[in-house]
């Protein structure tokens, strides 16, 4: 009986729905302590006095010199730039500076700690707080693709279309907020009571800390940095309430605040964010402003594609080189063009870092891509459909670094499915003249790491006998989308055992391999190889024999595997040039809108989504992804708005920040296709990430369609007032164009 | 304070302020019970007093004397709804599935899709797009025993005779 392919029983058990389950805020500690972050109130300055106006009995209070020595004041990521608390100069709105601990949280929420500053330059960039990414004068990133000669294809063009496009912040809302425990290794109440702490009581210096995390070797690493040689650390993630991309960089930061109070104090410190904290000092999905510059034959054969990718960094380096790249590679879209430049920059200005959220830059990029398609579609007057099978990417064809795509290819295939099911090309025809709107969006993504970043990972996973059957050893956390559960399949299949007889070992850094972080749509198809590949090396090993019988006879055993791409992925780093993914998961979206003429509120009626994902491991829980990375590609498209004012998320609560409810989601129809990917495990590709690069391009396609102009999200009634009338004006002076933007030649 | 919980009287010392919440989650280490906000928007703390449901983070405890609570803990861990709600996938990360489950209770048997969306607009859920929660919310209808109502099985002793209104705390869900 095959496990793969079925919706067994999620490994989940029923826990999180009697509320047994338990999260970091469930987690407590005999002599446990809270503590509070005080962080900076202006963008850019520096720090000239701090002053404690409060009784100091019962408080830890912990800055930057508490760092250990031989440690660093330090978020060690990709470039050494964060401190974990300022030391002098402030760089952006909430950044942390002092830290305080104490048994009663009231107690702590009242204590007044004053801090003064001076104004003036941001040393960084040499002048004033910078909010704005194009007037920032410092670039954190910036890379080229080039394909064939720009200039030649635009010679042989027929007409050229051009045109700029903006995405907002989003924020993460993972319904549980950001938090952790530290739990000292010396502390006494534990030990008497046989809790370890941590790698051994002997060892007077060391840490544990539980907590809400997607990637525990980050926070083990940026541990062991800031806390030096001198200290062990131990990461053991505690059931986490959703992630998306908003706990992949942040908990480092969070686990070093709440270590150094649980050092100093000699307590377990437990650190829960509260909304307000998390929306305003945590990470958002970078802010995107895209140009678009287009030559076209006038049968719409696209010849050549300029595109300029700008997104706001934030204060510090982060993730963003890499939220960069995966943008940049994904700008020109699903579509062949042999001539074909994207330039892509990262700029520095001074607001809270920007990070990793589902997508990670292709959402934003292929958003600019197909609305821009289908303003191509209004400029040639060929429909949106017929313009897409013109040039979507194909076996054979390149993308724009000039990798050549195999049988593994569907965008005609997601295209044509999602035209037909939706009835698309009738409904266009009925909806003309209403106030409904029907739009459509293409895109892929790329499964796993970027180039060449798998093979640096060198991802491990291992499988060990136990008594019962096997037991699966990864570092890959459960965050709702359901890993244990589809590892647990996988490792079933490929040992030839009932799913019933596999564990999952539970996420510790002190048991489990290294299998990478869990993000960029890998821990199915990249992790889930390496344990199927282990699996048939312990299924050698074994011979005839059942794991259970071979556990009783020879005792343990156990296989690790280290992650091996393709031997035919090629990447050149400095130039963007080759095999960017090992594969691409395909998507189309077709989504039907009524706009309400008096409010230009927009009321999404339904949402077609076609995936080709390779296999579904488990169909069931596949679905729930699309279903749910729509519906947060919906709020992304439509609602959800980060006002930012002073560098500083002005709306940090969910009353003023909207994410979509029951009432703001749209009827789905999802569709799974299988072209499988030969070397994903069962064929599996990528699926985490696809499903929210295609709702926010088709939902504005869809008000386009109406006869909005509209080139932005989040699509709110004030922009499409704004639209209506600046097309207004636009009419009265017989100018076809508007946003600054032409069409033409 | 004295007040039926999960169907067993209980009289619980705390201050008359604090909010439910935090009384059920610290004094009574019930933790079922999640917050997500603090401020009555995300529907994660949602707990039923006398059968309506409202979010724990807003009522202070002062307003729960005389009054029949029921936490997730009160359903047991054999309740359709939770059978349902794992099954379908109607839970991904969970951490809303408690109140989205208590939510549901509220809503009776058998409710209509309409029924169900505004009935639950109150309550966030980040993972699923909601679409495996009507999945979860329909099976668990059609799967139960005929005859058995779903909007107070596993339920104890709550008060379905009581005519009495439910009193509406100044915590009660706000209705689209």
């Amino acid at each position: 009986m095959s496990a793969v392919g079925t919706n067994v029983k999620r490994k989940d058990g029923i826990g999180k729905a009697t509320g047994r389950t338990k999260y970091a805020d469930d987690v407590t500690f005999p002599g446990m302590i809270y503590g509070r972050t005080v962080r900076s109130t202006i963008a850019a300055g520096r720090i000239t006095s701090v002053t404690h106006a409060y009784d100091a009995a019962g408080f830890t209070v912990v800055d930057h010199r508490d760092v250990p020595k031989g440690g660093r004041n330090l978020v060690a990521l990709i470039v050494d730039d964060q401190p974990c608390l300022v030391e002098r100069e402030v760089r952006h709105v909430a950044e942390p500076i002092v830290l305080l601990a104490h048994a009663d949280r009231e107690a702590l929420e009242a204590a007044v700690v004053g801090i003064e500053y001076e104004g003036g330059p941001s040393l960084r960039s040499g002048r004033q707080a910078v909010f704005n990414p194009l007037e920032s004068p410092t670039v954190l990133k910036e890379f080229t693709i080039e394909k064939g000669d720009l200039k030649r294809g635009f010679d042989s063009a027929d007409m050229v279309v051009e045109g700029t496009y903006r995405t907002g912040h989003q924020e993460h809302v993972y319904i549980e907020t950001n938090g952790v425990i530290a739990v000292p290794d010396n502390y006494g109440p534990l030990a008497s009571l046989g809790v370890t702490g941590g790698l051994g009581m002997a060892n007077a210096n060391g840490v544990t800390v539980y907590g809400s995390i997607q990637c525990p070797f980050y926070v083990e690493k940026a541990l062991k940095v800031m806390l030096g040689p001198n200290y062990t650390v131990r990461v053991v993630q505690t059931e986490t309430g959703g992630g998306f991309g908003g706990k992949e960089e942040y908990p480092s930061m969070l686990a070093c605040h709440a270590t150094l109070l649980a050092l100093k104090s000699g307590r377990p410190v437990k650190m829960i964010y509260d909304r307000v904290e998390d929306m305003l000092a945590t990470t958002k999905r970078h802010p995107s402003y895209i140009t678009h510059r287009t030559g076209l034959k006038k049968d719409g054969t696209i010849v050549a594609m300029d595109v300029d990718v700008v997104i706001d960094g934030g204060a510090y380096v982060t993730l963003s080189p890499v939220v960069l790249s995966r943008g940049g590679i994904h700008a020109a879209g699903p579509y062949r063009c042999d001539n074909t430049r994207i330039r892509a920059r990262a700029m520095f200005t001074n607001t809270p870092p920007n990070g990793a959220f589902r997508g990670f830059g292709a959402p934003q990029t292929q958003f600019a891509m197909e609305v821009h398609m289908d303003r191509i579609s209004s400029a040639l007057g060929i429909d949106p459909v017929t313009l897409r099978e013109r040039n979507a990417l194909r076996e054979g064809d390149s993308t724009a670094t000039g990798q050549v795509l195999k049988s593994d290819c569907s965008a005609l295939r997601v295209l044509q499915e999602a035209v037909r099911r939706s009835g698309f090309e009738d409904k266009r025809e009925r909806y003309k003249g209403t106030k409904r709107g029907i739009g459509l969006a293409l895109f892929y993504h790329g499964s796993g790491f970027t180039g060449s970043g798998e093979l640096k990972l060198g991802s491990k996973a291992a499988v060990e006998l136990t008594k019962t059957g096997v037991r699966l050893l990864v570092s890959s956390t459960e965050i709702g989308q359901g890993t244990r559960t589809m590892h647990a399949q996988i490792v079933a299949d490929a040992m030839g055992i009932p799913y019933e007889d596999v564990e999952v070992a539970p996420i510790d850094t002190s048991i489990v391999p290294d299998s990478g972080p869990t993000v960029a749509s890998r821990t199915c198809m990249v992790v889930g190889k390496i344990l199927e590949r282990a699996c048939i090396e312990l299924r050698e090993k074994i011979g005839s024999m059942t794991p259970a019988s071979y556990f009783k006879k020879h005792g343990p055993l156990r296989v690790e595997k280290t992650h091996v791409p393709p031997a035919w992925l090629t990447w050149d780093e400095t130039l963007y040039r080759g095999d960017a993914y090992a594969t691409y998961a395909w998507g189309c979206n077709v989504a039907e809108v009524e706009v309400d003429q008096d409010t230009y509120e927009v009321r999404p009626i339904k949402i077609t989504a076609v995936s080709d994902i390779g296999r579904a491991i488990h169909p069931a829980m596949a679905k729930g992804q699309i279903e749910g990375g729509t519906g947060q590609g919906v709020g992304f498209g439509l609602i959800e708005q980060v006002v930012m004012k002073n560098g500083a998320m002005a709306n940090s609560q969910l009353t003023n920040y909207t994410i979509p409810t029951t009432l703001d989601t749209p009827e789905m129809d999802i569709a799974i296709l299988e072209n499988p990917f030969s070397e994903g495990p069962f064929g599996a590709k990528g699926l985490g990430e696809l499903p929210i690069d295609g709702p926010a391009p088709a939902l504005v396609n869809a008000i386009r369609s109406i006869g909005l102009d509209v080139r932005e999200v989040p699509a709110t009634p004030e922009l499409l007032l704004a639209s209506k009338r600046s097309r207004q004006h636009a009419e009265r002076h017989s100018d076809t164009l508007t946003y600054g933007a032409s069409v033409g030649a | 304070m004295k007040f039926t919980l999960n169907g067993a009287a209980v009289d619980v010392q705390a201050h008359p302020m604090k909010r439910l919440l935090d009384v059920l989650r610290e004094e009574l280490n019930l933790t079922g019970t999640k917050e997500g906000c603090g401020e009555g928007e995300c529907g994660a703390c949602t707990v039923l007093v006398d059968g309506a449901p409202v979010c724990a983070c807003l009522i202070p405890f002062a307003q729960t004397e005389g009054t029949s609570v029921t936490t997730i803990e009160g359903l047991g861990e054999d309740h359709p709804l939770q059978h349902a709600f794992m099954d379908e996938v109607g839970a991904q990360c969970g951490i809303c599935t408690p109140g989205m489950i208590l939510a549901t209770i509220a809503l009776g048997d058998n409710p209509s899709l309409a029924q169900i969306k505004e009935g639950l607009a109150g309550n966030l859920c980040r993972c699923t797009g909601y679409e495996a929660i009507y999945r979860a919310i329909a099976k668990a209808n059609t799967g139960k025993k005929s005859g058995t109502r779903l909007g107070t099985l596993g339920v104890k002793n709550r008060r379905a005779t009581d005519k009495r209104k439910p009193a509406r705390p100044s915590g009660s869900k706000k209705r689209p």
